[in-house]
């Protein structure tokens, strides 16, 4: 489990987080949602540590992530997996090695059993025949499932995904948000996800943090997420004429 | 170390050639005396060869052609959040990225140099050959009169300073964009334009100790 207590950002005099307090459970695909430029990727760098929040603490089972010495949080960095939003494959490494670069990094396992792994985990994200292939030439859907392939590669106990489904048509999205899902259920991963994805909203939010202006505005799941009565949320939710229509059958 | 080595090996050669030709001709037009032995032309030659001309301008050049490069690929991993990927790893991406582009310039710039200075010599060989403005044995001659090792190590020594400085600044630059292509266009920009000013001021420096 994640927890995340009273986490305050600022970027000089302005603060983008406010006392954002909530949590993301163990074995469930935990979303946060909210518009553009509401701070959903900042506290998810605060997360992932690409950013130290000035005030507040971010807890894995209990164990102060931003306040740990730096052997511990790399130990920890280990544990974790993370799918950028333009998958950030690194560009001179074909699928394989990218795949296999964490695994390079923190086992010491031999170079067929980390091609083995290797192999599962493409394998897994239902991708063939793309090892020797360089991120340039996988589609957009491609790329992302080799992301999620890699980020998985050294069974992570928790898994970050930056708008996975960005870019993508709907019909990928959704195999995108079926694969998360499966991934999570089967290895009990801890997995928070960013999205403003409202087919992922309705379909794979276990939890739900909405967070409107750097504020966590409304917490819940995808069973009371389109009945809820907070106006900001509704007002996110049901944007697009598609889900207005589907408010006025509801 | 092969992308920057072997593919700058071409330019090198060819601009080497080029001013190893320019430099003996201008020599040759300037020593016309009859007071001035005609192996001078040679040696004036290969002293500004060796010691300024391959050194420093190859540098300037490098730093355009190797340092723009290591720019856009950092600066572009940046962009596009590969560096973010290391660092949630728990990689240190300045030691993963910054250190062997350091050690490869460290290694290449001065074999790059080396090759420049014979394709320098060289192309002042085939002018002298092609004009007979001065005999190939009095340019030889010229060439190996007085000759130093203390030059070569000079010139080396200011080929790894300039290396450090051209990976160094140009990895820096690359490094701390934020935004896009527009922002990696410009830091490619300042990063070539600060490593050649801090190159040309050490120069200066370096030829105030070692001379």
């Amino acid at each position: 489990m994640i927890e995340i207590n009273n986490v305050s950002k600022y970027f000089g005099d302005k603060q983008v987080l406010f006392d954002i307090n909530t949590c993301f459970e163990e074995g469930k695909v935990n979303l946060i949602i909210g518009r553009s430029g509401s701070g959903k990727t900042v506290l998810m760098k605060c997360l992932v540590g690409l950013f130290s929040p000035e005030e507040g603490t971010v807890l894995y089972n209990n164990r102060d992530f931003h306040h740990m010495p730096d052997t511990d949080q790399r130990k920890l960095r280990a544990e974790m997996g993370m799918v950028f939003q333009g998958s950030a494959l690194f560009d001179s490494m074909t699928i394989q090695e990218n795949v296999m670069f964490p695994l390079d990094m923190f086992t010491d396992i031999p170079f067929e059993q980390k091609l083995e792994r290797v192999n599962f985990c493409l394998e897994r994200v239902d991708l063939h025949d793309v090892n020797r292939l360089y991120p340039a030439e996988l589609s957009g859907g491609m790329m992302k499932r080799a992301a999620i392939a890699r980020a998985i590669a050294c069974n992570p106990r928790y898994l970050f995904c930056d708008e996975p489904n960005s870019g993508l048509d709907p019909k990928t999205a959704l195999m995108i948000d079926e694969l998360i899902t499966e991934i999570t259920h089967e290895f009990n991963i801890t997995t928070v996800v960013n999205t403003h994805d409202l087919n992922s909203v309705i379909t794979i939010g276990e939890t739900i943090s909405y967070i409107y202006q750097g504020r966590l505005e409304w917490r819940g799941s995808s069973d009371n997420v389109l009945t809820s009565d907070n106006e900001l949320l509704n007002d996110f939710i049901y944007a697009q004429p598609l889900t207005q229509r589907i408010r006025k059958k509801l | 170390m092969d992308s920057m080595g072997i593919g700058s090996m071409l330019i090198v050669s060819i601009v080497s050639i080029a001013m190893g030709s320019v430099i003996t001709t201008q020599t040759a037009l300037q020593i016309e005396s009859s007071w001035i032995p005609t192996w001078t032309v040679g040696f004036v030659s290969r002293t500004s060869i060796v010691m300024e001309l391959c050194p420093t301008i190859i540098s300037l050049l490098l730093v355009g052609n190797l340092g723009s490069r290591i720019t856009a690929e950092i600066g572009s991993m940046r962009v596009t959040e590969q560096i973010d990927a290391l660092e949630v790893m728990g990689i240190n991406p300045a030691s993963h990225l910054v250190l062997p582009k350091v050690l490869a310039s460290l290694i290449v710039n001065p074999v790059l140099i080396i090759f420049s200075i014979f394709f320098a010599l060289v192309g002042g060989y085939l002018t002298i050959l092609i004009t007979g403005s001065v005999s190939p044995y009095d340019f030889i001659d010229g060439l190996t009169y007085c000759f130093r090792v203390y030059d070569v190590v000079y010139a080396l020594t200011k080929t790894f300073v300039f290396a450090f400085v051209m990976s160094t600044v140009s990895s820096f630059y690359g490094y701390r964009i934020e935004g896009g292509a527009l922002e990696l266009g410009k830091a490619n920009t300042q990063g070539i334009v600060v490593s050649s000013f801090i190159i040309l001021v050490l120069n200066v420096l370096v030829t105030q100790i070692m001379l």
